[in-house]
Parts: C-alpha cells; sequence; structure tokens
C-alpha cells in the first residue's frame, strides 16, 4: 500500500504530464525516497495508482540504473568509474572501499550500513576521483589515504 | 533593477560567484536578469528564432545544430494546440561537467533562457530533464522556478504578457541514452529511454506526440544575452564564424582542471596551457578527447585548432561538449578504451542490434589487449566494428559515439594495442 | 491498398515498378528476393531495431559507394538504387548475425524450434557459419508462463517482436522487456499465466526458440516430421484456417494458417490449443453397443447393426452444428429429409434463423476479419466477442487504431513506420462502443460501455436508430439521460465513419439485439454509407447447419414423445448442451435406441446403445461454414492407427449401402449432393478443388520432403513398410511424394520455401503481397451476397418483458465454454469453476455472499452453484456461464426464481 504520503506527493507530479503514466518514474523515485528501495508490491501498487501494469512499471524500473528493485543498505555509496576518474586513478579508491567495507560492487554490507555501487561520469570530472554516498558528492579522491576514507565513511552511521 | 552598463564578454559565468549561493531572484534582477525575457516578450516569437539564427548559436549539447533554424521547424501556424520545449540536463557524458555549473551558479539565468525559448516556439509548457545526481542543482533550480512563480515570470500571463508558461523539473532515474533527444523524451513520457526512429522529428511529434524542442541547458542559457544585447554582438564575442561562448574544460592529468567560459573558437592549446595549467610535472601529452567520452581522439598535432564545431569536425574528431579528457603518456591507453567502452556497452539501451551486443564485444576485446591477452585478428575486428557500429548504421548516435574514441586510438596509438596481443608485455596501467 | 502511383525502383540489375512510398522491404520480399530480417513483422510493421534488413542505397548512377540503410525503414521513391550484392550491405547482414548470436546459444538439436526457426534460416542465407565470439555468454532464468506457452530466455535475440505483439498489437498488460543493454529480459514481471487470449501467437511472432508451443514441446517432433493437411479451426463460427501437425497418430500441435481476409497471422488461444482432445484415449475409439453389457462391434457388424435399427422406418436423425455439412447431410439422406432434425434447441435454431437472414437480406457487407480491422467506427451490441469469437475482438483491437492510422496520413508518416505511428498518435483511438450485460474484455479500448440486459441493449440500439433515421423509428422508451447523451455520441460516430461497423451475436440468445443490429445496419445504408456487420454464432458450422435447416431438437423430441419415432441417430452432438437435462431424459426414456456418432464421450454418448466412433476434424475432412458465411474446406491430417474411427459421414455411407441406399463412397459425392440440395449452398462445391484434382498428374503430400523414419516408423509392429493410406476424398496424399509448388491455396499442407522454414516468414512467399491474399485467392466461397441496395423493412421496437424472477444471461468463457477444447489437458487448466454471477444488490435482496452456493429453479432446470458477484451486471439477472463444465444447460432469457437449499 502506498502510504498517503506518496500518493500526495505523486498526485502532485502527475498534475504535470498529459497522461499518467508519464508519471512512472517520478512515482518510482518517491516510493524509493521513502523505503530506500521499490518492492514487487510498490510496483504493483504504483501500476494501479497511474492505470498501468505491474509488468510496465516494472520495465521502466529495471531501466534505469538508479532505481533500486532490491532492498539496499542505509547509505549508498557509488563510485564514479568514468573516464576521467578512471584516469585519475578510481580503480584504487573502489578497491581501497571494497576492502574498507569487505563486500564487492553490488553488495551490501553484512550490517546493512552500506551498498556499494559503480556508477556513470558524476559531473566533477575536474575534480576526480569522486563518489556519491546518499547525496553528497566526495571530490579529489585521487590519493586515498585509509584515514581520509575513514572519515568520510564515519560520518554516514 | 539595473542594466549592465556594458555588453558582457563572459555573459554566461558573468553572474556566477564561485562557492557561493547563486543570486535570488532580486538579486539576478538587479545584475540585469529577467531583462531579456521581458524584451522577448514584447517582440514576436518568430522574431526572436530569426534573432537566435542570425547570432549563429549552435547547440551545446554536441551535436552543434543551429538552435534558431531547430526552432523554425516547430509550426508556428496554429495547428498545434500543445507544444513543449524541454531542457536537457541530462549531462552523462564522461567528462563533461558544464550544465551542472550553469545551473548551479546561476538557476535564473537557465530559468529566463527556456522560458524566452518557450515564448519563441509557442510552447506553454517546459521540461528542464536533469540528472538525479545533480542534487544540489536540483535544489537550486526549484527555489529559482518557486521564486519566479510568486513574481509572475512564470505561470499565467507573465509580465502581464498574455504568454503562459509553466516549467517543471524532471529528474532522470539514470541512464545515459537519456541524453539523447528522443530517448529523453521516451524518459519523460515516464517510458524505457529509447531513441525513436527519425522522421518524424521532435518538432513535429515529440512529447506526447505534440511539437517539441530539445534543447541543451548551455544552449538556453544563452538565449536571453541574445535577444538583450543582439544577435551582432553575440557574433562579436566569439572567435569563430559559430556565435558566443562556449563552457569549454578540462579533465585529467593536466595541473589545474576545471571548466571556464571562453570566446567560442579558442585554440585547444590556450586551453590546456593557459586555463589548465598544462600537464601535470613529468608528464606527456599523448592525445586528448576535445569535448567527452564520444569524441575521436586529437594529440598534441592538433593543439593550434580552434575549438569550434566545424575546424574540429575538419580535423576528423567533433568538439561535443567542448570539455577535454586528456590522456598523458603514463596511462594506458587500451584501458582508458576499454574502460570507456565498459561505459558505452553498458549504457546501451539494448534496442539496437549492433549497439547492444556488439558494443559488450567490443570491451571484451580490449580487455584482453589490456591483459596481455588478445589474439591476433583482434585489432581487424575492432576496425570492422568501428565501421559497422559507426555512423549511419545504427539507429541513435550512441553507438558511433562510441566508436570515435576507438577509432581514432587505432588511428594514432595502433602500437600499444598491438603490444596486447597475447607473447608482449601487458600495457601497464596507470 | 489505395490505387498509389508508380515508381519504378533498381536492385543490383533488375528493375520493379512498385507504389510510391511502399516499404522497400516489403516489395523486396514480394518480389522473392532473400532479404534477412528480424524485428519487422508483416503484421506489427517496421521499427528498425535489428539493423538485418541492410541494404546499400546509391544517389544516383554514379554514386558507387553508396550508403547502408535498412531496408525495412527505407520508403519507395521514383528511381530508387540499391544493392543486396553490395559489399558493405553484405558484410552489414553478416555482422548483424554474427552480433546476435553472441548470446545466442547454439542449442538447436535441443530447441523445439529446430527446422522452423527465422533465426536459423537467417543465420544461414548471411553466411554466418564461425563464430568468432570467444567470450562467456549471457544467461538467464527462464519463467513458467502457464500451460500454453513454454519460455527459454538464453535463445533470445533481443528483436523486440514478442512485447511489440504483445503489448502493442493485442493489448496485451503481463509481458514486457526488462532490464537494458545486452540484459534485456523479455518476459512476466513475475512467473505466472500469460494472461492475453492471444498468448499463443509468440510461439510463432518470436523468431526463435524463446516462447514456444508448450502443449508440442511436451511431446515434440520436428517439423518436418509432422504429417500436416490444411484445417480450419473447430472451436467457434469464425473458422479461422489452422494447420494441425501429426506424427506417431498423435496430434502434436496447431499453427496458424495464413487466410488474407480472415485470421491472418494469428489465432486465439483456444484455437491453438483446444486439440488435445484428439488424443484423449478415453474417445469412442471402437464401434460399442450396450445389450445389458458393453460389446465391441467390428466396422462390418456396427453398419449392419445400425442398418438393422433403421429399416422400422421409425428412426429420426438429429445434426450438429459443430459437424460438417457433409456429415449432417448424409445423416438427412441416410435416415430422410423427413426424418432429419437440426442439433440445436427451438430457441437456438431461431435466433440462427434470425441471424441469418440478417445477413443475407440486409444491405451490410458483412465482414471479415480484415474488413472489422479497417472499421474506424464500431457498435458492439450485446456479444461479449473475445469469449464467443476471440479472433472478432483481436481485430476490434486493430479497428480502433484508424484513428492512428488517419493521424499518420496526414502527418506524412507511412502506416508501416510502426513507432512513429504510436509515437503520434499516442493514445488516440477511433470509436469503439461496447453494450453488453457483462464486462467485456474489450473495454478498455471502448470510447464507451454501456451495462444492461439485453432489452436494455436493444433499447440503446433503438435510440441509436431514431437519431439515424427519426421519421420512422420512435425513440427508445425508459432511458436515463445518461444513456440518451450515450446514443447521441454512438449515433455521431457512425454518422461520421467512413467505415461503420455493427457487432452483433447469438451469444447473448436475443432476438432483439439482433433486430436492432439490422435496423442501424438498414438505417446507415439509408444515410448512404456503406455498413459492415459481423455476427457472431455460436459454433464451427452453425451457419452451415442453419442454411441447411430442418426442424429443430425440440421437434425431434417432441416426435419421440408422441411414440411417432423410437430410434434417434445423433451426429456429433451432446444433447444435454442443448436443452435441460430433464426434457432431454423425458425423450431419451421413451426411445427404443439410441445410436451416437461422436469424437468424444458426451452425457448423450453415456446414454446411446451404439456408439460409433466419429474422427475429429483431424481425422476427417468437410466444409465448414463461418460467421461470414465463408464456406471452407478441412482436410483429414492423419489416420488414426488406433481403433476404428472413421469420418461421421463415412459411417453414413457404409450404414446406408448396407441398407441398400448408394450415397457414394467418398466426400465428393456427398459434397455434390449437399450443393445440390439448396440454392444457398451451391457454391460448397468450389471451397477446394475435388479429390480428382492433380498437379501435372501428381498428389499433394502431407508430409514434407525430408520427412523421416517413414520406413522404421511401424518396425516395432512390423518389419515391412506398410501400404500408406490412400485417400479417397483429396488431392492430398498421406505421403511425402507428389507435387509442391504452385498449389492450390486451399489444399496448401506446408508452407515452405527454399532458404524459408518459419512459417511467419515463409507466407510472404506465398501471398500476392504482404499482407494481401494468397497467390491463387485466399481459401473458402461466400455463400451469402447481401445487397448494397437492399432497403429491409425496420423490425418492430422491441417488446418490453417485465420480469418476475431473474432473467438469465449467458455469461461465455474463451476456455471453458466450448465443448471440444475444455476437455483438453493444457485448455482444462484455465477453465474457471462453475458458477453463476448476481449484481452485489440483488445478491444482497438475496441474502447472497460472494461464494455461497444457491439454488435458482424454473424452465425445467435447477442451478446450484456458488455465486460470484459481478458488479457491473445488471438487477435482477443471473448470469450463467454457457456450456462451462458442471454448469447445467439452461436458456438464455429463461426466468429463474431462487430455490432455497442453498448450502
Ligand atoms: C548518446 C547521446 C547522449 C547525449 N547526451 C546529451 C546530454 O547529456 N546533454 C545534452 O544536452 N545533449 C546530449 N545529447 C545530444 C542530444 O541528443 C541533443 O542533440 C541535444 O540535447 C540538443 O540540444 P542542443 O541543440 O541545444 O545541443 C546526446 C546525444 C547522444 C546521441
Ligand atoms: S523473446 Fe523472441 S521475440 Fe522476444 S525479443 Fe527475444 S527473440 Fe525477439
Ligand atoms: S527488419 Fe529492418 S531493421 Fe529489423
Amino acid at each position: 500500500m502506498l502510504t498517503p504520503e506518496e500518493i500526495k506527493e505523486i498526485e502532485h507530479e502527475l498534475a504535470h504530464y498529459e497522461q499518467p503514466a508519464a508519471a512512472t518514474i517520478e512515482a518510482l523515485k518517491i516510493v524509493q525516497k521513502h523505503r530506500g528501495w521499490v518492492s514487487d508490491e510498490a510496483v504493483a501498487d504504483i501500476a494501479a495508482k497511474l492505470g498501468t501494469s505491474p509488468a510496465s512499471v516494472d520495465s521502466v524500473a529495471t531501466f534505469y540504473n538508479l532505481i533500486y528493485r532490491r532492498p539496499v543498505g542505509r547509505h549508498v555509496i557509488h563510485v564514479c568509474d568514468s573516464v576521467s576518474c578512471w584516469v585519475m586513478g578510481q580503480t584504487r579508491l573502489s578497491d581501497a572501499l571494497q576492502q574498507r567495507l569487505g563486500v564487492k560492487l553490488g553488495e551490501t554490507t553484512t550490517d546493512g550500513r552500506f551498498t556499494l555501487l559503480p556508477i556513470c561520469c558524476l559531473g566533477t570530472c575536474d575534480r576526480a576521483p569522486a563518489m556519491l554516498i546518499d547525496q553528497d558528492t566526495h571530490r579529489d579522491l585521487e590519493s586515498v589515504e585509509d584515514h581520509r576514507l575513514d572519515a568520510i565513511l564515519e560520518k554516514y552511521k | 533593477m539595473t542594466l549592465r552598463t556594458a555588453p558582457p564578454d563572459r555573459p554566461l559565468t558573468d553572474r556566477i560567484r564561485p562557492e557561493h549561493e547563486p543570486y535570488n531572484l532580486r538579486e539576478y534582477e538587479k545584475h540585469g536578469g529577467y531583462q531579456g525575457l521581458r524584451k522577448a516578450l514584447k517582440m514576436a516569437p518568430q522574431e526572436v528564432t530569426a534573432l537566435v539564427k542570425n547570432a549563429g548559436l549552435r547547440g551545446r549539447g554536441g551535436a552543434g545544430f543551429h538552435t534558431g533554424v531547430k526552432w523554425g521547424l516547430v509550426p508556428m501556424d496554429g495547428s498545434a494546440k500543445q507544444k513543449y520545449i524541454v531542457a536537457n540536463g541530462d549531462e552523462m557524458e564522461p567528462g563533461t561537467f558544464k550544465d551542472r555549473l550553469l545551473l548551479e551558479g546561476d538557476p535564473h539565468q537557465f530559468v529566463e533562457g527556456i522560458a524566452a525559448a518557450g515564448y519563441a516556439i509557442g510552447a506553454t509548457v517546459g521540461y528542464v530533464f536533469l540528472r538525479a545526481e545533480y542534487f544540489l542543482a536540483a535544489e537550486r533550480l526549484r527555489k529559482a522556478i518557486a521564486e519566479c512563480y510568486a513574481h509572475k515570470l512564470l505561470g499565467e500571463d507573465i509580465q502581464g504578457s498574455g504568454f503562459t508558461f509553466n516549467l517543471y523539473l524532471h529528474t532522470s532515474a539514470g541512464r545515459y541514452i537519456c541524453g539523447e533527444e528522443t530517448a529523453l523524451i521516451s524518459s519523460l513520457e515516464g517510458k524505457r529511454a529509447v531513441p525513436r526512429a527519425k522522421p518524424p522529428f521532435p518538432a513535429q511529434s515529440g512529447l506526447f506526440g505534440k511539437p517539441t524542442v530539445v534543447n541543451n541547458i548551455e544552449t538556453l542559457c544563452n538565449v536571453p544575452h541574445i535577444v538583450l544585447y543582439g544577435a551582432e554582438w553575440f557574433r562579436s564575442i566569439s572567435k569563430s564564424v559559430d556565435g558566443g561562448t562556449k563552457i569549454y574544460g578540462a579533465s585529467g592529468k593536466v595541473k589545474r582542471p576545471g571548466a571556464w567560459e571562453l570566446p567560442m573558437g579558442t585554440t585547444a592549446r590556450e586551453i590546456l596551457e593557459e586555463h589548465a595549467g598544462g600537464m601535470r610535472d613529468g608528464l606527456k601529452l599523448r592525445g586528448f578527447l576535445p569535448g567527452g567520452a564520444s569524441t575521436d581522439f586529437l594529440t598534441a598535432d592538433h593543439l593550434d585548432l580552434a575549438m569550434d564545431f566545424d575546424t574540429i569536425a575538419k580535423a576528423g574528431s567533433r568538439m561535443g561538449t567542448g570539455q577535454m579528457i586528456v590522456l598523458d603518456d603514463h596511462t594506458s591507453v587500451v584501458g582508458m578504451l576499454r574502460n570507456l567502452e565498459k561505459f558505452f556497452a553498458t549504457e546501451s539501451c539494448g534496442w539496437f542490434t549492433p549497439c547492444r551486443d556488439g558494443l559488450p564485444w567490443t570491451e571484451r576485446i580490449l580487455r584482453d589487449l589490456e591483459a596481455g591477452k588478445g589474439r591476433p585478428g583482434d585489432l581487424e575486428l575492432l576496425q570492422q566494428q568501428t565501421r559497422l557500429l559507426g555512423p549511419g548504421r545504427t539507429f541513435c548516435a550512441h553507438a558511433p559515439g562510441a566508436m570515435e574514441p576507438l577509432q581514432s586510438a587505432l588511428k594514432y596509438f595502433r602500437a600499444d594495442f598491438e603490444r596486447g596481443i597475447a607473447g608482449t608485455a601487458p600495457a601497464k596501467v596507470a | 491498398m489505395t490505387h498509389a502511383r508508380k515508381v519504378t525502383i533498381q536492385m543490383d540489375g533488375r528493375s520493379f515498378e512498385v507504389p510510391a512510398d511502399s516499404n522497400l522491404l516489403h516489395v523486396l520480399l514480394e518480389k522473392g528476393v532473400d532479404l534477412p530480417y528480424f524485428c519487422w513483422h508483416p503484421a506489427l510493421g517496421s521499427v528498425g531495431a535489428c539493423r538485418q534488413c541492410a541494404v546499400t542505397q546509391f544517389r544516383d548512377d554514379n554514386d558507387k559507394t553508396g550508403r547502408v540503410v535498412m531496408a525495412c525503414m527505407t520508403p519507395c521513391s521514383n528511381n530508387l538504387r540499391v544493392s543486396l550484392d553490395h559489399p558493405e550491405a553484405a558484410e552489414m547482414r553478416k555482422a548483424v548475425i554474427e552480433f546476435l548470436m553472441t548470446n545466442h546459444p547454439h542449442d538447436c538439436p535441443v530447441c523445439e524450434e529446430g527446422g522452423h526457426c527465422h533465426l536459423q534460416d537467417m543465420t544461414v542465407m548471411t553466411g554466418h557459419n564461425y563464430r568468432r565470439y570467444r567470450y562467456t555468454k549471457r544467461t538467464h532464468r527462464n519463467q513458467d508462463l502457464g500451460p500454453f506457452v513454454g519460455h527459454e530466455m538464453n535463445r533470445c535475440i533481443a528483436c523486440y517482436r514478442c512485447v511489440r505483439y504483445y503489448k502493442d498489437y493485442a493489448g496485451g498488460k503481463d509481458l514486457d522487456s526488462f532490464g537494458a543493454h545486452n540484459h534485456v529480459y523479455f518476459g512476466r514481471e513475475k512467473d505466472g499465466v500469460l494472461e492475453s487470449e492471444f498468448a499463443g501467437n509468440l510461439v510463432e511472432v518470436c523468431p526463435t526458440g524463446v516462447f514456444t508451443d508448450k502443449t508440442y514441446g511436451d511431446s515434440y517432433t520436428r517439423k518436418w516430421d509432422l504429417q500436416q493437411a490444411p484445417s480450419v479451426c473447430a472451436h467457434c463460427s469464425v473458422g479461422c484456417n489452422t494447420m494441425p501437425g501429426e506424427r506417431y497418430g498423435r496430434l502434436k500441435r496447431i499453427e496458424n494458417r495464413y487466410h488474407g481476409e480472415l485470421n491472418g497471422y494469428f489465432l486465439c488461444d483456444r484455437g491453438r490449443y483446444g486439440y488435445q482432445f484428439v488424443n484423449r484415449e478415453d474417445r469412442p475409439r471402437r464401434a460399442t453397443r450396450k445389450n445389458g453389457h458393453v460389446e465391441t462391434l467390428s466396422v462390418q457388424e456396427a453398419t449392419a447393426a445400425v442398418s438393422e435399427l433403421l429399416k422400422g422406418g421409425r428412426a429420426i436423425g438429429v445434426g450438429s452444428p459443430r459437424a460438417s455439412l457433409e456429415a449432417n447431410h448424409a445423416l438427412r439422406a441416410l435416415v430422410g429429409a423427413e426424418n432429419f432434425y437440426q442439433g440445436e434447441s427451438k430457441a437456438s435454431a431461431e435466433l440462427n434463423a434470425l441471424a441469418l437472414d440478417i445477413l443475407a437480406r440486409g444491405p451490410a457487407k458483412i465482414a471479415a476479419i480484415r474488413d472489422i480491422e479497417r472499421a474506424d467506427a464500431v457498435l458492439v451490441l450485446g456479444e461479449d466477442v473475445l469469449q464467443t469469437g476471440a479472433r472478432v475482438a483481436l481485430a476490434l483491437r486493430q479497428a480502433v487504431r484508424q484513428e492512428a492510422f488517419k493521424m499518420a496520413e496526414a502527418a506524412k508518416v507511412p502506416a508501416w513506420q510502426d513507432a512513429s505511428v504510436r509515437i503520434l498518435a499516442q493514445d488516440a483511438k477511433s470509436p469503439l462502443f461496447v453494450a453488453t450485460p457483462a464486462a467485456t474484455g474489450i473495454d478498455e479500448i471502448a470510447t464507451r460501455t454501456f451495462r444492461g440486459t439485453p432489452t436494455d441493449v436493444a433499447r440503446l440500439a433503438q435510440e441509436v436508430l431514431h437519431l439515424l433515421d427519426p421519421m420512422p423509428a420512435p425513440r427508445a422508451p425508459g432511458l436515463s439521460d445518461d444513456d440518451v447523451h450515450l446514443a447521441h455520441t454512438i449515433a455521431e460516430a457512425l454518422k461520421k465513419a467512413e467505415r461503420p461497423l455493427i457487432v452483433a451475436g447469438t451469444g447473448c440468445g436475443s432476438r432483439v439485439v439482433l433486430q436492432e443490429a439490422a435496423n442501424l445496419c438498414t438505417a446507415l445504408a439509408k444515410l448512404g454509407k456503406q455498413p459492415s456487420v459481423s455476427l457472431v454464432f455460436a459454433e464451427s458450422n452453425t451457419v452451415g447447419a442453419t442454411l441447411l435447416g430442418g426442424p429443430s431438437l425440440d421437434e425431434a423430441l417432441a416426435r419421440v414423445d408422441s411414440g411417432a419415432a423410437d430410434t434417434l441417430v445423433v451426429l456429433e452432438n451432446d444433447l444435454y448442451r442443448r436443452l435441460p437435462a430433464a426434457r432431454v431424459n423425458a425423450a431419451l426414456g421413451k426411445l427404443k435406441h439410441l445410436v451416437v456418432l461422436d469424437s468424444i464421450p458426451t452425457a448423450t454418448t453415456a446414454q446411446a446403445e451404439v456408439i460409433l466412433p466419429a474422427g475429429s476434424f483431424a481425422e476427417s475432412d468437410g466444409t465448414l461454414v463461418n460467421f461470414e458465411g465463408r464456406a471452407q474446406r478441412f482436410f483429414q491430417v492423419f489416420v488414426p492407427n488406433n481403433g476404428d474411427i472413421l469420418e461421421s459421414w463415412r459411417w453414413m455411407q457404409e450404414i446406408g449401402l448396407a441398407a441398400g441406399r448408394d450415397m457414394g463412397d467418398a466426400l465428393d459425392a456427398l459434397t455434390a449432393a449437399c450443393a445440390a440440395s439448396a440454392p444457398a449452398l451451391a457454391p460448397i462445391v468450389d471451397a477446394a478443388p475435388s479429390a480428382k484434382f492433380r498437379i501435372a498428374g501428381l498428389r499433394i503430400p502431407r508430409q514434407s520432403h525430408r520427412y523421416s523414419g517413414r520406413t522404421a516408423m511401424h518396425a516395432n509392429k512390423d518389419v515391412h513398410e506398410p501400404r500408406p493410406p490412400q485417400d479417397p476424398d483429396s488431392p492430398l496424399a498421406f505421403s511425402m511424394e507428389g507435387a509442391r509448388i504452385n498449389l492450390p491455396p486451399a489444399e496448401i499442407p506446408i508452407f515452405w520455401a527454399p532458404r524459408w522454414n518459419s512459417p511467419q516468414a515463409t507466407i510472404t512467399r506465398f501471398q500476392q503481397e504482404i499482407n494481401g491474399p494468397l497467390k491463387g485467392g485466399d481459401p473458402g466461397v461466400r455463400l451469402l451476397q447481401p445487397d448494397p441496395a437492399a432497403r429491409p423493412p425496420y423490425f418492430e421496437r422491441p417488446a418490453v418483458l417485465d420480469h418476475a424472477g431473474l432473467e438469465v444471461v449467458a455469461l461465455h468463457h474463451l476456455f471453458g465454454s466450448e465443448e471440444f477444447s475444455a476437455l483438453g489437458e493444457a485448455v482444462r487448466q484455465r477453465v474457471p469453476a462453475a458458477y453463476v454471477a448476481l449484481n452485489p444488490a440483488t445478491a444482497d435482496r438475496l441474502k447472497l455472499a460472494d461464494g455461497a452456493t444457491a439454488a435458482f429453479a424454473g424452465a425445467g432446470v435447477t442451478i446450484q452453484l456458488p455465486v460470484r458477484l459481478k458488479a457491473e451486471l445488471p438487477e435482477d439477472v443471473l448470469g450463467v456461464p454457457a456450456g462451462l463444465p458442471g454448469v447445467p444447460t439452461v436458456a438464455a432469457g429463461s426466468e429463474l426464481k431462487p430455490a432455497g437449499g442453498g448450502a
């Protein structure tokens, strides 16, 4: 069941489009904002709300990189793996993160704190390598000493 | 309200205060803001379009299509009840970070631009398609939009002109292909971002089947200035046949990576050596992608070329977004290509065959070559793919974009690839 | 389609005259060029996704480089110059296949698609025979999609045909594409039965082995080892053309058999999967006689016994709307015309006669499926076509797209540019109105719907009639303002349309609905329109049986009651599905002898003294007349190897012979005699060439030229190769030898052309033009030729019936309401449990909760079943599923009352 708050937000978006199904992506993002991810049940609820089918909502949901169809940790770390960051040594950053968190890319730490994912160019190539944790962009991570990484991760409980 | 005394020569970044909050509406107006829109509203829509055409504004999204010409394709005879203008703020081209700068630094400039553009084509609704990760830009834009609604600069009957324009922000859910204009339209319709066949062009049948213009954020930001200061002025601040300035940029192992608003047609050398401070100590320039991941490599031999659409095209590349990615002599060319092709392969929407199934193959061969496990014939295969996925063969420009760095790398750095054939030492990764 | 300007195009030294702006791929395929393709499908149009149909296009004669374009996306302009042979195009086509195959598992030896696989054909055609891709292939998890369709996603080449067919064309909701890049996945959002009534077509639409026919896969035979014959679907009145295939005495599958005007490329799932009853072990397989105990008779003993029973002169025969014209005629000839009765209740027979009369005498064109697809305004009256004539509903889904095509034409976008047309038109639909007692599966595409009893539906139509022709047609009484407004909307839409269509049928059991449908056609004709009409009947040969005529079953039973007849011969008919059981039992109780010929076990065979095992559609030949009055011949697919099954008409020929009456010894004699019996039937002899027809002296083989194991398949019984069965009834042979080219369209047992093995692709080789008629004309002959100038008087306004109890409204189920299909294993899994339906308010008044079992009585029946609440049903109506196993037979329009005694 969608919560009244989710419904209100979805209806707000609906008002912006000529066709209800156009709000599919917004609806998915709204649900994800509140719950962290989008369950099968939520897919069906969104479909009912927008007058489309669960299959077509899921078809959209699974297409986009930033809709999570499986539960994620409390915080999601997106490490940029595109070219400028790569040139600037993002591989080291990504390796370091995997080591510190004890997970591989695409996995969630056992304590449910972090999910580690790769992401395309974050648009901050002049300060590469970069990563996004939740909504915060962390830049200039070329030389990732452990204590700096720890200090960053510390902020996310 | 004050007018700027003299027309600026860096109009786009003039009002940006680095590391500060952007101007709010009052401050923006104090610095000459919304004068362009006000002026436009007093003109006939077709006049605005003609002005933009004369100014020689070319799309800053990468393809460099003439903006005025694109607007001119929209039916203005009243046959279309609803039309749309869409701002392309997807900016997922690796190496590109200019639209973010503009939106975070001066959101009102953009709102003014899209409203004027909407007026020119007769669109009453505009959408900003913004990539998901630009949280700060989204926040600032939302605030600017709200201010405009509160002050009758958006919504019904703007400033008593009779023109109604509603602007909505759509944040993406993440996919590079959303930046392709027809895929972007699919995505705005709440669908999978799959590109569409042309014709019909969006100007005839775009969003929800209605005439639609898609323009890049930077393109739209130029519009108020052109209206305000005129076509002549716009051409005068450029060093090239194309009008205006350009937000150039550089990333990679240069001393001062960054982005700068410079006259259109500034040379690559000036950008690289003066503004980016040249290569880091001990590194040499091997090549650069002039405007994002989907442009052909150029080399040190091309540094004196003017960075404008036609000059760079003549040299066998594309200016693209004008934001260079620099390759130094300590970084593996093959590794860089592998990284690029992995990006393109995973960002393929999966609609048509060569792109969907060809790119992953390309990436795997490159992975082998990078690890020194390539096989004889691999380079020929890559070469063939650059042809098969190249311009004219594909459904949209994603795959040809993917082939541009590859084909040029095979041309300029072939030996690096040859070393990846099994038996030779693997190319070292930086 | 239209009389377009002609242009000349050039291809590799050949030049063709073609209509301007026609699609280059269409044109080349029509000319017999071997140009590979995937994402294009003749019914789905072009999207340019697979990039397989690459050709090189040149600017002019001096241009030697050219540029590679997709034929399927290229309109033919004058002097278009293209080349298939040009190295760049050839390289492109080869490379595309190579790309497609990078993730394909190469599992042809274990794949059900092998041998009729479009992907195999195209791979061979492009010359891709060496694999350079050396990496791991991506793999997927498969889904359980229910009893009909198998799923093997690893074989997918991502051509997107499945979703384009299922979602865009058939309006399905539960199949889609998921994920992106080379991980795209085609399936449901989770495991589960594919909901569309047309899901089975995926099997043919998918160019490789992702979606396969599960019933076929469960008992698999290679395509080239199937013995096939052209057939006609036995499961409803539309009469789609089918291609059944047999091996080792079992029917293995049904495929679509293209018919340009009728089914086109698609069947419904009842038609595709309904065949399994043929393989049931418990079918009557030997002649038996009950005489205290059941004894088995030889064919000779059985014919002798029945001819003996007929001798008394007190025998009558009851025919069947699910038996061929020839079978019905043979029975009539055997018992004598004065002793022959239609196998329908009086109520049904009268309704059928009325419907037939409307078709024959009205001004409206009788719509073939193709005409339905082209209608630009449709009014459906009373009939739930998705359940009673499903193929019509699929056609209506295309009809509402006429608006889109009009918009495309205005924007100069060719109709074949599928994606562009859809983008342009978005949700625009041409008008469709559905006025029925219960909700239907096409409501979602309707402009507006109307719910009411059949009488209400007729009143709405009467109001529309009044609006079309105010003077003679009075206003309908008792309509709400809303309904009057709806009538206005409908009338306006019909008036505005160029090709208005009225759809109705016998399914709701209402005379007045049919009469109003007829009135509307007449009124539209008076307005100068060219209306079409489509009336759905109940069974595969209802129209044929009605044309043949005869008194009804009620009269036959009355004759038995009166003692004037003591022997009843029932032809392929279960009397218990026609009249209430009590009524049938009363008559049968008086009989001395009941002889039943049937292919399936029924309540009637259970009462029979003598049972003669009759051939199913797959084991016999004959002629059926479909809902548009088209006589179509179906042919015997195989000779059953288990038992003494004979065509029912052959039994009667044999019995006749034993009784000294010569009715010939093959089909043709009966067809001719039947044709001679009534002027309307005269053309049926032309439905297909006679048994004497030969091509260069040769018969037409039912087996492919690669049919294998012929000499070994019986070796477990006898190492001598048996003589193949002879076929005196058709030009077809149970053999792999004979003529294979220039076959008459009605007698094509295998659609095959060199290099083209997949049926939906091969078909282009047999069409006059893409989507057009078969070369030589579409099979069948139309028996009804309405006169556009006819202006029959309007039927009287419907009488207002006062119902004291609950009015029975028939509810239909695609899976369950039809007798044959419900006997098959796969379909049985889709058949709902028996129930009756009530409007919630009515249920409330009767103090019945959803799911409670309740009893209702009246009209000679008692029904005791669980109640299902259906909000859209009118009040005071009892919805009774027609023909559903476990639901007693009761005529629509009967009145029932709660009978207490509910559990
Ligand atoms: C694969 C692909 C990605 C693109 N991404 C972007 C993008 O992120 N932002 C953008 O403005 N244009 C992008 N474009 C270009 C757009 O298709 C389009 O040309 C542009 O938005 C038009 O605006 P302009 O005329 O103002 O440049 C992309 C094109 C392709 C083929
Ligand atoms: S499942 Fe079949 S029809 Fe669907 S995309 Fe894959 S190959 Fe094409
Ligand atoms: S058939 Fe032409 S691109 Fe697929």
